[in-house]
């Protein structure tokens, strides 16, 4: 297997662009070269001739890479869009792990699959990771208002807490509501009202 | 009987709002439909989420669905233009900088402000755009190509950081869609020059799009959402549901933008530079009225040839705007329907009563700034 790509990776957050710099360098790619900052994106492009972009597919600054790739003026330097219809399979798994390539024309799908299946798989293990990063702090959010509607309740009607939370409990139940929704009704007028 | 969802993508811009009033109105579910909204961070996203069969159809800029039709755009892949979703509603600004080497030009006025910006010295500038294949840069080209000696470097910078971008001295100017061109000038960055409006007075600026075998497959639920987007246009420009469609759109989670900068776009009065007296701009976002939501098959055509396509290409772009699908779809509500599906862009000074199926159409003036017309009717290329 050929290892000798240059890869770019555009990737603000420094964590993330340390763990997929490892993954392809563990892989055999050596030749890699991390871009937080996008201001510098159309020179570094130049600069560096990268033979593959890699770039988060929510990232906002793909715009301004698809730009570099078409009116990039070289043949060799163009940078072209991955995702078209060669590997479904490919896109469909680059697409669901949320990371988008672009590589240069005329590069063989056996050179650059590689490349994708390692940043495919990295960033899905990034992705579970901030999703239930994302969870947790929802859930601790959550609890913060259901315990200030407990306390609301506790203090306005002289509950129990257990008391008040069966109450917030039993009211989201009739009204085919979440409990979470009904505390932060409870909060959100509590706080107009006082 | 349970709605049926449709996922549809959008960027948050303020003309995005025919999907989100569809939905929040309940327009949508008039029509038995759910609008599942999903926001998208990128044109190129979008593009690639709707192509991929992620999302069923999305608000597109009006040149990516011909772009991908005659093959260029980075994705092949068959993207039908619904119905106009927008006409009009970009601005262009330069910076504090660049204005101080201008003499004073009145706000609109694109012939002059070409001169000024030719006759400088100076090195080649910087233009900022939202995305390559979008109105604002083809309006861009089409008016710096009246002046062969303006040299500018076309930049692609997201709308969100484009006053960022003017303050760092990254951009010296740009052409971007409200409410981003507002943001820099409340935080004094830039001031605004001219809107879309000034080039071409009525440039379809975003497209309902969907992938063409989703089209064909789903005839029902393509009409259904037709309608109920042609209804959420309707009631976005009656003038005395302005105020309401501001404060809707302020407070709906798709847009998360503060009233206060939605609100030029959608009355037409835009504040260009700090401290100044809002201009008001005669059609600056227009959605329903003068057949705005029409996808004339012309406009597909006019922004094909500046893409430079050939003759094939021009007749693809055509195809791709399915005046059909909305004559088919919008007749059986009373729509008016126009006589013809392609008008010669550009011919129109004045509003003019066309030849409608209920006799009751007028067009908007449609000319371009340097006056130039445009047929693509069959025999006259």
């Amino acid at each position: 297997m050929s290892t000798n790509l240059r890869i770019l990776v555009v990737e603000p957050d420094q964590t993330r662009v340390r763990d997929i710099v490892d993954a392809l360098n563990a892989a055999g790619w050596s030749d890699v070269k991390a871009l937080g900052h996008v201001a510098a994106l159309d020179r570094t492009v130049k600069d560096y001739q990268p033979d593959i972009v890699l770039i988060d597919l929510a990232n906002p600054d793909r715009d301004t890479l698809e730009h570099i790739s078409y009116v990039t003026e070289t043949e060799k330097r163009a940078v072209a869009l991955f995702v078209d219809h060669t590997d479904d399979n490919l896109t469909k798994a680059a697409l669901n792990a949320g990371v988008s390539a672009y590589v240069v024309d005329g590069l063989t799908m056996n050179r650059i699959k590689p490349v994708l299946e390692t940043a495919i798989a990295r960033f899905q293990i990034m992705r579970q990771l901030q999703s239930e990063l994302d969870a947790a702090k929802q859930a601790l959010e959550d609890r913060k208002t259901i315990d200030r509607a407990k306390g609301i309740l506790m203090r306005q009607r002289g509950l129990t807490e257990d008391a008040a939370y069966n109450l917030l409990r039993k009211t989201a139940m009739d009204q085919g509501r979440k409990v979470i929704d009904v505390a932060q009704a409870l909060v959100t007028a509590a706080d107009l009202l006082s | 009987m349970s709605a049926t969802v449709l996922n549809c993508g959008y960027v948050p811009l303020v003309d995005c709002a025919p999907l989100v009033i569809a939905q929040e109105l309940g327009f949508a579910a008039e029509e038995g439909l759910a609008l599942n909204l999903v926001r998208q961070p990128s044109w190129s996203a979008l593009r690639d989420m709707l192509a991929l069969g992620h999302l069923d159809a999305a608000q597109m800029l009006s040149p990516m669905p011909v772009a991908m039709s005659i093959g260029l755009g980075g994705l092949a892949a068959e993207i039908d233009t619904l119905m106009v979703l927008s006409v009009n509603g970009t601005v262009f600004g330069i910076s504090n900088a660049l204005a101080e080497t201008l003499d004073l030009v009145p706000f609109g006025d694109a012939r002059q402000l070409l001169n000024q910006l030719a006759s400088r010295d100076g090195t080649s500038l910087r233009i900022g755009v939202p995305f390559h294949y979008s109105m604002h840069r083809l309006l861009l080209s089409y008016w710096t190509s009246a002046a062969p000696n303006l040299k500018i470097t076309e930049v692609t910078v997201p709308p969100p950081r484009m006053a960022d971008a003017m303050a760092d001295g990254h951009v010296d100017a740009f052409w971007v869609g409200e409410p981003w061109g507002s943001v820099a000038v409340q935080r004094g960055v830039g001031q605004l020059m001219m809107a879309g409006r000034d080039v071409w007075q009525f440039a379809p600026e975003k497209v309902l799009a969907a992938r063409r075998d989703w089209v064909r497959e789903h005839d029902g639920r393509v009409g259904q959402l037709m309608r109920a987007v042609f209804h959420a246009s309707r009631w976005l420009d009656a003038p005395k549901n302005k105020p309401l469609a501001v404060e809707i759109l302020g407070r709906s989670e798709h847009l998360r933008l503060s009233p206060d900068l939605i609100d030029p776009a959608v009355s037409g009065h835009l504040v260009p530079k700090q401290g100044a007296h809002p201009i008001e701009v005669n059609r600056f976002l227009q959605f329903h009225k003068h057949a705005a939501t029409f996808p004339w098959r012309s406009q597909a055509a006019w922004i094909a040839e500046q893409l430079g396509a050939d003759a094939d290409g021009l007749s693809r772009a055509k195809a791709c705007f399915r005046s059909d699908l909305y004559r088919k779809h919008l007749a059986q509500i009373g729509t008016d329907m126009p006589g013809a599906s392609e008008k010669v862009e550009g011919s129109l000074q004045f509003d003019t009563a066309v030849a409608s199926s209920r006799g009751h159409m007028i067009l908007a003036p449609d000319a371009f700034f340097d006056g130039k017309t445009f047929d693509f009717s069959d025999q006259k290329r």
